[in-house]
């Protein structure tokens, strides 16, 4: 026992270590900053956030120890209990939690609050791990992946009961996961394809989208067909049918049908012939042309439907603030416009430490907690930010090297959730401050004031770290 | 075998660098290439103004107002948004030094550079109009706008009290208060000042860099308004404490009016008073500093505070408990041989017929037969021992309100003193005094500490033969759910309310005997009324003896109980029972007839120049 704890501490990746030490206290550094005003100078105030974050660390730290004592196998042998412990948490909270900020994701025992929605992560880390990890597991067998998805997405779907919009988007981050043990590249291709779509059709008039559509496949053709006369044939067809279909629309429907319904009034009658060519001349490619662009077409329509009837009205207006077709500086785009004023006002180096003006008097909202970025930005400008951002992709950089080093597949897994989960943090919590994506109220790791994102993100980094100090061990 | 796909790790590694990459490409785009948001940060300061609401309007009891509000402009500063400015054009128009100015600044400064701080109060009407024409050129300042208390009757300082700023422990105590609000600090103002001061509100708006106000913070969303104070109707009748500060002008002392059948106090004068427009506005600091210096005392309200003892008057309570004990009857007689004798100890007494019963010693006021009726009590034999004895006839002192706060809602209130049986203990020993000893108590000398409100409260018992309502100075207040439990609430004194008529009768015949028939009040008898009254005169250690007077009329369904106390003025008949003679005739008939009394009175001052004896 003795000699593997030994061991333990002397294999551990101290830098790591380091990194993490040097974030959450700059996470505390700034949440002191966050809150200070001239009535509270007393940075160990516990009834200050930064006093309270003082204790939350702490305890983090304790935990931590715990953590790297723990044997490695614990976790391989408890991820399915664990799991299912933790979906029993998630919907229990549903049931007797209290409702925070509109959301019913907090248990209360006294005076602790704990939010399972944070220590869910882990555990769902853990249990893709474990199940990716066994013998005969591949993601190009269709079983596979909808159990991993099952997996991933149960946890997810419960919070997105509660309703917390942001921890549930945290399992998307899972895909990365996914890709690295294997998921199909097409997947990976479609889903890049439907995302680029997505934001196309909220950006632009469907009649826009659905010429593009048209444009696009005829290139495609274009360059597939190495018979020049039958893309001129094709064309020709569309041109034909277009101009039949606008003058019925002129003589006979009066005018009725708008320019829209005729392009695809134009784009059907065409298919039609297009796809009689291409049964009668053997042209490949023409069937799977028309499917995909009839597949986009259908697809922005399902956005429009899920835009403007499943998203609630401030997640509309959020996206749209980012997407830059509505502009609400006082309203909705509020935070991101404040945040982006008080990121900007600190200019090259900064106002100094406890010298912000606009982190102040809450001109931006949740200041110490979601857009603690923002204090970094007033406060210590461009150096500051550029620094904290570097850390973190040191940070992540490491893990990636850590994931990749380990002999099982199980550590290498686990080893990627963990990153997979600090990127997508990292990249929503900042690219959020800055206006590069739509507000998302989650942390940013280790510097965020919270206990329980602090503990979450604790347990997740040094459960890996036990996992890698030990990685020898498993041959 | 999964390690075919090994190479990705470098497609995720490249994407974690890629969002790195943008990050700090758009970082350095807000941060460094574009300045309008520089600009904006200091375009965008949130100035939070407080919306004072006016403070609410104190009437009398007849509805007259006595207290309103007027505007009155505060230069704010909010150090952190200052920039360079013309120091010596803003104190021209705001015609003040510039020194001062500047040390004023720099206190703001020190105090906070975020939170505002009030450079120059109170800016008058003129200036406040000059000043906001100019008021662009100075980034950093604001006014803004409150209210003073102005007074329509310049009268009642005691009891309407003051409102000044609030300090560190107000704040502490009720956070609602910030650094340079207004707070009640006395009187009714402090009593009900959360009646009063109403709620205040806040506005949020965005200012530019040139001080000007863009509009309100997110459409005003988090704005509330100001809730106007409540308008209080008080008890006193303004008229009556005019009338009574007048008459003690240049005098010591004071005047408690209340009106038996509600406790409600007509009048509470303490003289020497102030106007309470001194204390207001800018001027206030230096006059309560002038006030507060003053040897007379004028902030110290003795109607309330200071205690005396109560002197002949006091009889009548001896006279009560004596009667109750059934140690004396209406009809006991007592002889009086210039005073009281025994064991070589003598109670002095003037000279007068005798033997007297209970009704004519009240009238004539003759210590031998109170020092018989004291001593009988303590030594009736019903009780084991002194201790006993005197502890139960401390019971029926308490009854009456003495030792004890009796006011429901003026503030600094002191207790006044009535000793315990230990008291004595301590000074002669467990065993070493008697009913002889602290025989002065039979005539309200002594060990005994009323304060004018309690004395004007045991007027108000005997005139409701035996019980009383806790005096106090708020009738109505608009719109609140008022606590008045306690307001109707009866307190019985342990004497049964068949023995006041004895005590009456001889406090009837005191103000209205014949001439001749040795009565010491008939000073302040009345055509029409009938005033019982009885006079006091109180030894003291500080030179003449103290005029007192207590009265309560007319004799049957009292409207007015009086007491009276007048500092070194000698006898009760000299001044007191004179005073109250006239604040009776002038609250139940509205005028006084009794001119020369009346200008005798005004003509004294026993301030000034020792008055001759």
């Amino acid at each position: 026992m003795v000699s593997r704890r030994n061991n333990v501490f002397a294999n551990l990746d101290w830098l790591v270590i380091v990194l993490y030490l040097v974030l959450i206290s700059m996470g505390v550094i700034n949440i002191f900053s966050a809150e200070y005003n001239e009535t509270t100078k007393n940075f160990f105030d516990f009834s200050l956030r930064s006093g309270k974050q003082m204790i939350w660390i702490s305890a983090a730290l304790i935990l931590a120890l715990l953590l790297l004592i723990i044997d490695s196998r614990f976790y391989l042998y408890f991820a399915t209990p664990l799991y299912v412990i933790m979906i029993l948490a998630l919907m229990a909270v549903l049931i007797v939690g209290v409702e925070i900020n509109g959301a019913k994701s907090w248990f209360v025992i006294g005076p602790v609050r704990i939010q399972p929605s944070e220590f869910a992560k882990v555990v769902t880390g853990l249990m893709l791990a474990k199940y990716l990890s066994g013998p005969n597991i591949k993601l190009q067998k269709i079983k596979n992946l909808i159990i991993s998805g099952v997996i991933i997405f149960m946890p997810a779907f419960i919070i997105l009961l509660q309703p917390d919009t942001g921890s549930t988007l945290v399992y998307f981050a899972f895909i990365i996961v996914l890709y690295r043990e294997g998921l199909p590249g097409i997947l990976v291709a479609i889903g890049i394809a439907l995302a680029i779509l997505f934001i196309f059709t909220l950006l632009f008039d469907k009649l826009i989208i659905v010429a593009s559509l048209i444009f696009l496949a005829f290139i495609i053709y274009f360059f597939l067909e190495k018979r020049k006369k039958y893309f001129l044939i094709g064309a020709g067809v569309f041109i034909i049918s277009g101009i039949l279909i606008w003058g019925v629309n002129k003589v006979v429907m009066d005018n009725k049908i708008d320019i829209y319904m005729s392009l695809l009034l134009t784009i059907s009658f065409s298919s039609i012939i297009f796809i009689i060519l291409s049964f009668a001349k053997k042209i490949k490619y023409i069937v799977l042309i028309l499917a995909i662009m009839a597949g986009a077409i259908g697809f922005t329509y399902s956005v429009n439907y899920f835009f403007y009837n499943i998203l609630e009205d401030h997640q509309q207006k959020r996206i749209n603030v980012v997407l830059g077709i509505e502009s609400d500086p006082l309203g909705s785009g509020y935070n991101v416009n404040q945040s982006k004023i008080a990121i900007g006002s600190g200019g090259f180096s900064g106002k100094g430490y406890l010298r912000g003006t606009q982190t102040k008097f809450n001109f931006v909202p949740e200041q110490s907690t979601d857009f603690i970025f923002c204090t970094v930005g007033e406060e210590w400008g461009f150096i500051g930010t550029t620094v904290l951002i570097l850390i973190f992709v040191f940070l992540l950089l490491r893990l990636l090297v850590m994931a990749e080093r380990q002999r099982t597949p199980f550590s290498r897994i686990y080893g990627y959730s963990v990153f997979s989960i600090f990127l997508f943090h990292f990249t929503i919590n900042i690219g959020m401050t800055i206006g590069l994506v739509p507000v998302i109220g989650i942390p940013l790791p280790f510097i965020s004031y919270g206990g329980s994102s602090l503990w979450a993100f604790t347990i997740l980094l040094f459960i890996f770290l036990r996992l890698d100090a030990s990685r020898s061990e498993f041959l | 075998m999964k390690n075919q796909f090994k190479n990705r790790k470098f497609a995720i590694g490249g994407m974690l660098i890629l969002i790195a990459l943008i990050f700090i490409a758009r970082l350095f785009y807000l941060q460094i290439i574009n300045t309008s948001f520089r600009l904006s940060a200091q375009n965008n300061v949130i100035r939070y103004v407080p919306q004072f609401p006016a403070r609410g309007l104190i009437f009398d009891r007849n509805g007259k107002l006595v207290v309103h509000n007027e505007a009155a402009y505060d230069l704010m500063v909010i150090p952190s948004q200052l920039s360079e400015f013309d120091t010596l054009g803003l104190c021209n128009i705001l015609a003040t030094e510039k020194k001062e100015f500047i040390k004023s600044l720099k206190a703001a400064r020190a105090y906070s550079p975020y939170i505002p701080s009030t450079i120059i109060k109170q800016i008058n009407p003129e200036t406040y109009a000059k000043l906001q024409e100019r008021l662009y050129r100075f980034p950093g300042f604001y006014v803004h706008t409150r209210t003073l208390r102005k007074y329509s009757y310049n009268i009642a300082s005691h009891l309407l009290g003051y409102v000044g700023e609030v300090n560190e422990k107000d704040i502490k105590r009720d956070p609602y208060y910030k650094l340079g609000d207004y707070i009640g600090k006395s009187g009714i103002e402090k009593s009900y000042e959360t009646d009063l001061r109403g709620q205040k509100g806040v506005k949020m708006y965005l200012v530019d860099v040139h001080n000007r106000i863009k509009g309100p913070y997110q459409n005003e969303r988090h704005d509330s308004d100001p809730i106007v104070g409540s308008n209080l109707t008080a008890t006193f009748d303004a008229d009556l404490q005019e009338y009574g500060e007048q008459l003690m002008l240049n005098k010591i002392g004071s005047i408690v009016a209340i009106e038996p059948a509600t406790g409600e106090i007509l009048s509470l004068v303490s003289a020497p008073s102030y106007k309470p427009s001194l204390l207001v506005g800018r001027v206030r600091s230096k006059n309560y500093l002038m006030l507060a210096r003053d040897t007379l005392k004028p902030l110290f309200n003795r109607a309330l505070m200071a205690s005396y003892p109560p002197g002949s008057t006091f009889k009548t309570i001896n006279g009560l408990i004596g009667l109750q004990e059934r140690t004396l009857f209406p009809s006991t007689t007592y002889s009086c041989n210039m005073g009281y004798h025994s064991r070589g100890l003598t109670v002095g007494c003037h000279s007068h017929r005798s033997p007297l019963d209970l009704p004519s010693a009240v009238q004539i006021s003759c210590n031998a037969y109170f020092c018989n009726v004291f001593r009988n009590i303590l030594d009736s034999g019903k009780y084991t021992d002194i201790h006993e004895s005197f502890d139960s006839w401390r019971n029926y002192l308490l009854s009456f309100g003495f030792g004890q706060k009796i006011s429901l809602d003026l503030p600094n209130e002191l207790k006044g003193f009535v000793p315990k049986s230990s008291y004595y203990d301590r000074y002669y020993g467990k065993k070493g005094w008697s009913s002889l000893t602290i025989i002065s108590l039979a005539i309200g000398q002594g060990e005994l500490g009323i304060t004018p409100i309690q004395l004007a409260n045991m007027t108000a018992a005997i005139a409701n033969r035996g019980h009383y309502f806790s005096p106090h100075i708020m009738k109505e207040i608009a719109g609140g759910d008022d606590n008045t439990e306690s307001f109707t609430k009866r307190h019985d004194t342990a004497i049964d309310s068949i023995y006041f008529n004895t005590i009456i009768r001889g406090m009837e015949l005191a103000v209205n005997g014949q001439a001749g028939s040795g009565s010491t009040a008939r000073i302040a008898r009345l055509d029409s009324i009938i005033v019982c009254g009885k006079t006091g005169t109180a030894q003291n250690p500080h030179g003449e003896d103290h005029s007192i007077f207590i009265a309560f009329a007319p004799k049957d369904n009292p409207k007015i109980a009086i007491a009276v106390i007048v500092e070194n003025g000698g006898f009760g008949a000299r001044y007191a029972a004179p005073i109250a003679s006239l604040m009776i005739e002038k609250y139940l008939k509205g005028k006084t007839k009794n001119k020369w009394v009346e200008d005798y009175i005004l003509k004294t001052d026993l301030i000034h120049g020792k008055q001759e004896k």
